[in-house]
Order: C-alpha cells, then sequence, then structure tokens
C-alpha cells in the first residue's frame, strides 16, 4: 500500500506513514534492524497496531511472527495507544505496604482502564512499575515526569485534574 | 579435540561439542525433552538435561554447555536426580494433569521424562487453566497451549524446514507462550497445517483433530454406504502403530483391518494416484507443446497447495490443475462407482485415511464439492486410524491378508510411490515417456529424483520433447529455493514436484510417531519394493482399472467430463 492508501489507517496521516517508510527503508537489508526500526516508528506513532507491524515485516521482509514476537517481548513496545500523559504507580515493597494498591484500584475505577491501556480521549495512559527508588515518599505516584509523593486514593483526582485541565496543546 | 569424561567413560570429541552430543557418542543417555536433534534444535529451555561438572557452581543444562579438556561429567548424582525431578515437578505444576483423556497419553514425551525422573507429586501450586481456550478453529490441528511447554520445537520446525515461520512465542517470562503471528487463530492464519508442528511436538499441544467418531457414526448408519480409501504411504506406516518395523508393507493386513471395522469398500488412493497421473502427464505434455506457463508443479500436496496460496500466489499458474488423488477419488466415487453400484450418491459416505494433516483441510475446501456433495466426507491420519483398530480390538499383526475391491482398487507401482519425496516425478516421467515415444523408459527406476536429499534435479532425454529438465523439493523451505528462482526467472525447469513434508507423505503430518530420518527412509524403500517386486504393473497408463475408467467413463484424459470432476482451481491469499 501507498503511503497515500495508508493515510487513515489506525489514524495515522500521511505523514507519520512517511516517516514510517523513512525508517524501514533506513535500515532495510541491514541484520539486526527490527528492533531499532521499531523503535523509531514507535517514536512516531506512540504505538504498534497490527497495520504496523505487517507494514515492518513487509518492508524488511522478515516474518510476521518475528515482529510480534519482539513486540511482545519487549515491555518497551505496546501495541495499545498510549495516553498524552503517562500515570506510573510504584508497586515496590515500600509503596506497596502504604497502599499504592488500593491507587491503582481507584485509577482503574476512575479512569475507566485496566492497567497497561489508556483512556478513550487518550488524555491518560495508566502503568505500574516495581520501584522508583523513593521509598521514602511511599507511595509514590510519577505523572509525566512529576513525582508525586504519599499519595492518598482521595488525593487522586485532584492531582489528575492538574493535568486533565491543561490545554491541548496539539 | 578436546578429551572429558563423561560418567567415567572418556570421550574425545571436538572442540565446541555439548555435553550432551558428547555423551550420545559414548551411549550415555541425558533425558531431554526440548532438544531435538534432526533440527539441530537445542534452545536449553526446558533444563530437563542439567548434569554435574567438576568445579562447576551450578548444575548445567548439557545440552548447550559446550566440552572443555580434562572436563568430568556426572550424568547420575544424588544432586543431579533430584534437580531434574524438581524441574519436571515445575513443568507439571504449569500443565493439565489430565493425561489420562489426553490424546497424547501413552506417546507423550513429557508424561514418560516424569516417570523416567520418578515424579511422584507436584508440590507446587499449579495454574488454574479453567479459562483457558482451544484453538480448534482450523479443520486440521488443534492447538492447546495449556499444554505448551515453550520447548520452541514447533517455532524451528516452522521457520527453518517448513519456511513458515508462523509460529513465534509471545510475550516473555511466565506468561509467554506460543501463538501464531498477532496470536490470529490458526483458520485465519497462513498455516499450511502441513502438521510438522504435531510431529515434533513432545506433548498434547498441538495434535490433528481427531475425527474418528464422524466415521464410527457414518459405520454404524445403516443408511450410509460408507467406502475407504487409503493413500500410498500408509500401507508402509500403519504397521508401526502395532510395533512393527518400520518399512513394514502391510498392504495386505490394512485391508483386512478396514473391512473388519465394517467399510463396504476397500478402496485405494494408488488407483487415484495412477489416475492423477494420466492427467497431470497430459497436462503437461500439452503445456510444454502449447507453449503454456512452465515449469509445471505438482499439487498433491495440500500443505504446498496452501503455502502457494500464501506465499507465491503470483506462481499459481504453473500449478497442475489437477486435484489431488485423495479429491480424485472423492469426485468419481459419488459419480463413476455410484454410477458402477447404483447407489444414490448421497448415500455414500467417503473416508480417507492419510498421512496428513493438511488432508483435512483439502476435503474441507468449498471447491471440492464437484460430485454435487463433498467428495471426501472424512480424512483419517494414520494415527487416527490405528487408534480405531485398538478400540475395535483388532489384532493387526495377525491379520491375513486382503485384497482391494473393484473397481478403485487396483493401482501400479508408480501410484505407490506417490508416498515419497520423488516419486510423483518418476510416476509420471514414466508415462510421458511412453506416451510421447510410444514405448516404456529403458530403465524405469529414475535414481536421481529418489532420497531424502532437499532438492534433486534430473534432466531426461523424451523423444521428440528432447531434454526434459525436472526438479524434486520436499520440505517447503526446499520448495521456497525453487520458487524463488522460478519467481526471479532462472529456472530453466518444465517439471516440479513439491512435497510438503520432509521425505514426502511417508514423513507427513498423520504418521506414527516418532518420526526420525531413518524411518522415513525405511519406509520409502518399502514404497519402491512394491512398485518393484510386488506390482504386476509399474507405469500408470497400465492399470487395467485406469483403463476401464477412462472406457466407460471418462473418455479421455483432459477430456469433458475429467475437466469437470478431476481439475479444480486455486485462491490467491497473500499473507
Amino acid at each position: 500500500m501507498s503511503n497515500a492508501e495508508l493515510a487513515g489507517v489506525d489514524e495515522f496521516s500521511k505523514e507519520e506513514w512517511a516517516l514510517v517508510d523513512e525508517a524501514i527503508e533506513k535500515y532495510k537489508g541491514k541484520p539486526g534492524s527490527l528492533i531499532p526500526v521499531l523503535e523509531e516508528i514507535q517514536a512516531v506513532t506512540g504505538y504498534l497496531p497490527e497495520s504496523l507491524q505487517r507494514h515492518v515485516a513487509r518492508g524488511l521482509d522478515v516474518p510476521l511472527s518475528q515482529v510480534y514476537g519482539v513486540v511482545t517481548f519487549y515491555s518497551f513496545f505496546t501495541m495499545k495507544p498510549r495516553g498524552k500523559h503517562r500515570i506510573r504507580i510504584c508497586l515496590g515493597t515500600a509503596c506497596h505496604v502504604r497502599g499504592a494498591g488500593r491507587n491503582v484500584d481507584q485509577l482503574k475505577k476512575s479512569l475507566g482502564i485496566d492497567v497497561g491501556e489508556c483512556t478513550e480521549d487518550r488524555k491518560f495512559g495508566l502503568e505500574v512499575v516495581r520501584c522508583l527508588g523513593a521509598c521514602g515518599l511511599a507511595p509514590v505516584m510519577v505523572v509525566d515526569a512529576d513525582t508525586h509523593k504519599q499519595v492518598k486514593e482521595a488525593k487522586l483526582d485532584k492531582i489528575l485534574d492538574g493535568y486533565r485541565d491543561e490545554p491541548d496543546a496539539s | 579435540m578436546v578429551e572429558l569424561t563423561i560418567d567415567k567413560k572418556t570421550v574425545s570429541v571436538k572442540e565446541g561439542t555439548t555435553i550432551l552430543e558428547a555423551a550420545r557418542r559414548v551411549d550415555v543417555f541425558i533425558p531431554t525433552l526440548c532438544a531435538y536433534e534432526e533440527l539441530n534444535h537445542t534452545p536449553g529451555a526446558c533444563r530437563v538435561c542439567l548434569v554435574e561438572v567438576d568445579r562447576a557452581r551450578s548444575l548445567v543444562a548439557s545440552c548447550v554447555y559446550p566440552v572443555a579438556q580434562g572436563m568430568r561429567v556426572r550424568t547420575n548424582t544424588q544432586r543431579v536426580r533430584r534437580a531434574r525431578r524438581a524441574v519436571v515437578e515445575f513443568l507439571l505444576s504449569d500443565h493439565p494433569q489430565d493425561c489420562n483423556v489426553c490424546v497424547k497419553s501413552g506417546s507423550c514425551e513429557l508424561q514418560a521424562i516424569a516417570e523416567l525422573v520418578g515424579v511422584r507429586d507436584v508440590r507446587v501450586d499449579r495454574t488454574d487453566f479453567s479459562t483457558h481456550r482451544i484453538d480448534d478453529s482450523s479443520p486440521a490441528l488443534v492447538r492447546d497451549t495449556s499444554k505448551c511447554i515453550n520447548c520452541l520445537r514447533c517455532v524451528a520446525v516452522c521457520a527453518e524446514v517448513q519456511g513458515v515461520s508462523l509460529l513465534t512465542p509471545e510475550g516473555r517470562g511466565f506468561d509467554s507462550k506460543v501463538v501464531p503471528a498477532m496470536a490470529a487463530d490458526l483458520a485465519d492464519s497462513a498455516c499450511t497445517y502441513c502438521g510438522q508442528c504435531a510431529v515434533v511436538c513432545p506433548t498434547g499441544a498441538i495434535v490433528e483433530r481427531d475425527d474418528t467418531e464422524k466415521v464410527w457414526a457414518a459405520l454404524e448408519d445403516p443408511k450410509k454406504h460408507v467406502v475407504v480409501q487409503e493413500a500410498p504411504a500408509i500401507r508402509v506406516q500403519l504397521g508401526e502403530e502395532f510395533g512393527m518395523e518400520p518399512g513394514s508393507l502391510v498392504t495386505g493386513k490394512m485391508i483386512a483391518a478396514l473391512r473388519r471395522l465394517g467399510f463396504d469398500r476397500v478402496f485405494d488412493t494408488n488407483f487415484s494416484a495412477d489416475l492423477t497421473i494420466m492427467e497431470e502427464g497430459h497436462e503437461l505434455l500439452k503445456r510444454v507443446k502449447e507453449g503454456g506457463v512452465l515449469p509445471m508443479t505438482t499439487s498433491c500436496s495440500p500443505g504446498w497447495i496452501k503455502f502457494i496460496e500464501h506465499f507465491y500466489p503470483q506462481l499459481l499458474p504453473n500449478v497442475s490443475t489437477c486435484k489431488s488423488p485423495q479429491q480424485m477419488f472423492g469426485a468419481l466415487a459419488k459419480t463413476y462407482y455410484a454410477e458402477f453400484a447404483g447407489i444414490d450418491p448421497k448415500d455414500i459416505f467417503v473416508v480417507s485415511i492419510m498421512p496428513c494433516t493438511a488432508k483435512k483441510y483439502e476435503a474441507s475446501r468449498p471447491e471440492m464439492r464437484d460430485s454435487g456433495y463433498r467428495d471426501v466426507d472424512v480424512v483419517l491420519t494414520t494415527r487416527e486410524l490405528g487408534r480405531m483398530i485398538r478400540q475395535a480390538g483388532i489384532d493387526f499383526v495377525s491379520l491375513p491378508d486382503e485384497t482391494f475391491d473393484a473397481p478403485m482398487g487396483r493401482y501400479t507401482g508408480a501410484a505407490t510411490i506417490f508416498g515419497a519425496t520423488g516419486g510423483v516425478m518418476e510416476a509420471a516421467l514414466r508415462t510421458v515417456y511412453a506416451v510421447v515415444t510410444g514405448e516404456p523408459m529403458p530403465d524405469l527406476n529414475i535414481q536421481p529424483v529418489r532420497g531424502l536429499e532437499g532438492v534433486k534435479e534430473a534432466t531426461l532425454e523424451v523423444g521428440e520433447l528432447g531434454e526434459v529438465k525436472v526438479a524434486v523439493a520436499h520440505g517447503l523451505a526446499n520448495a521456497r529455493k525453487l520458487m524463488d528462482q522460478v519467481a526471479d526467472g532462472t529456472a530453466d525447469y518444465h517439471f516440479i514436484e513439491i512435497m510438503a513434508c520432509p521425505g514426502g507423505c511417508v514423513g507427513g503430518g498423520g504418521q506414527p510417531l516418532p518420526v526420525t530420518d531413518e524411518k522415513r527412509a525405511k519406509r520409502a524403500e518399502a514404497l519402491y519394493r512394491d512398485d518393484c517386486e510386488v506390482q504386476e504393473f509399474r507405469q500408470s497408463h497400465e492399470n487395467p482399472a485406469i483403463k476401464q475408467l477412462y472406457e466407460k467413463f471418462l473418455k479421455e484424459p483432459l477430456g469433458h467430463k475429467s475437466h469437470e470432476l478431476l481439475h479444480t482451481h486455486y485462491t490467491q491469499r497473500g499473507v
């Protein structure tokens, strides 16, 4: 398929598809190029849905199973769209004993998504991490680059509101 | 060379050899689950092959650990035995405990290893599989990932032997499992249904779809006239299901067993294999004489057909339009035989016994209904037939030899060698030569197309046609080599035979297990024995039953009726 035909597939623009093809072209025929290609493409598109994986497999002339195997193996790659704001809840030991699990449940409920998913408006994505090394601040929640300390369930909505209200740059 | 001792036996091997290979050299047995010698597959995944190496801190996986000078290996110490047992116990903790009702019971490697290492209890919390979904979307194979132990043999055989690369490990860690690309159902994938994954699977994670109940039901239905056909390879495989030596030619016992199971007529796919040669041979001649698309490729192997539909759809015009012998038989059973016997074709039930899982799919293809009914109703693999014979309490080994029924039971040596790689080519050349020159080939044995080499070539002087150049490949990765040449125009062959499975049908996805190249070769030898020692005729056009079929029904090769019943078309699928 040409870029024009692909435009609109999985919401990627013609320009984004052009960048996708550029990444494939750059690495084509070089051994071990699958991971860097996927990395560059995900930087453009935010995630790697089936259509993109098929496109990469064809472009690099590697089996689709290999692309799929790599995408599912590395947690860095995702097949689901990521939210504009990335919420990471620490579930390390210290955070866990101080109620981080309840925070996760509360966020799942209020955002209406599971861990690893993003909200329908693509505003927020929810992830859990094992330890952020900030145990003294437990329970810790990181939104984008901001660390929030001693987060209680009741404070969650207010914290998120600060990101919700932010004018959409795009 | 490196010298080491394994259980006090001294062995000298090349540098880079693994401990496991070295141990095998001196007949020291080390249990393994994931390793598969023929695939050269040692992913070090199952950890069952742990051994003790002096001065090594921990036990090592012998299948991936290279030997070193002066190394002292011990394979049977208390520490090793305990570790093996623990490893298998952990494998079982993530495996359903339904062995008694599993189709692989008795031929399961995990079950055998658990017994061997002496697991008597699984003390770890077992995985809950209650919500687990089984992929039974395809007519040929059933995948149950709950039984998968991640040995990755199927991944290796799919990629390296078959060049399909459909299967892959998905995810990582405990949740990792083997799936088709994009976790698609088999029915929605580029799976060729060759079943080589089921052949190498150590457990019940990939098995043939069991259709034996459908056949039992038909046999009990008084309204059904049940006829059966058996592929060439069955007569050299079936004995193994009952402990006979590989390479036992059991045609007579096979017929006797099928009669005792209650089939109304025992016919033979070899009859329609001879017919295939008549049609395909004339098709080749027509293409050569009239400037048709060349090289022409064979079309008997349904795994090959699905492969080319997915991976080389642009080359479909090269494929012979002839149906496979199985499907030719089905179409004729419900027309020619129905007429011959005066039976309403709607009451005829055609069962095939095939060494193949893809044949189940082939019979279900929507275009395979040229008789006005589904041409072949049920396809059973050799393994399923073995099960039915055991269920019926038939003592196969001591059965007398019986003979086929008429009019679809006679065959020539040319038909029987269809079961081995190169056999279709050899059979076709015998008849093409005779049709062109009016006399039989001086030597009917065409050695260059026989044997287990991946790609074989031969050139033959055929009368006025001049030089005929042919190629033979088995295993789809080998087929790829030829098709890449055809696609880029560098292949100057007239005729190419492709069999999806290594060794051809004798190594098919439905064969008795386990299999080795040695067994494949012995089965093939038995077919060549049937060809040159047992059969009266060795050229398809000499088959009296085929002559009668053309005289009374089809009239001529490639004629109107043939076109209607015996030829087909293909579907462009892509990947």
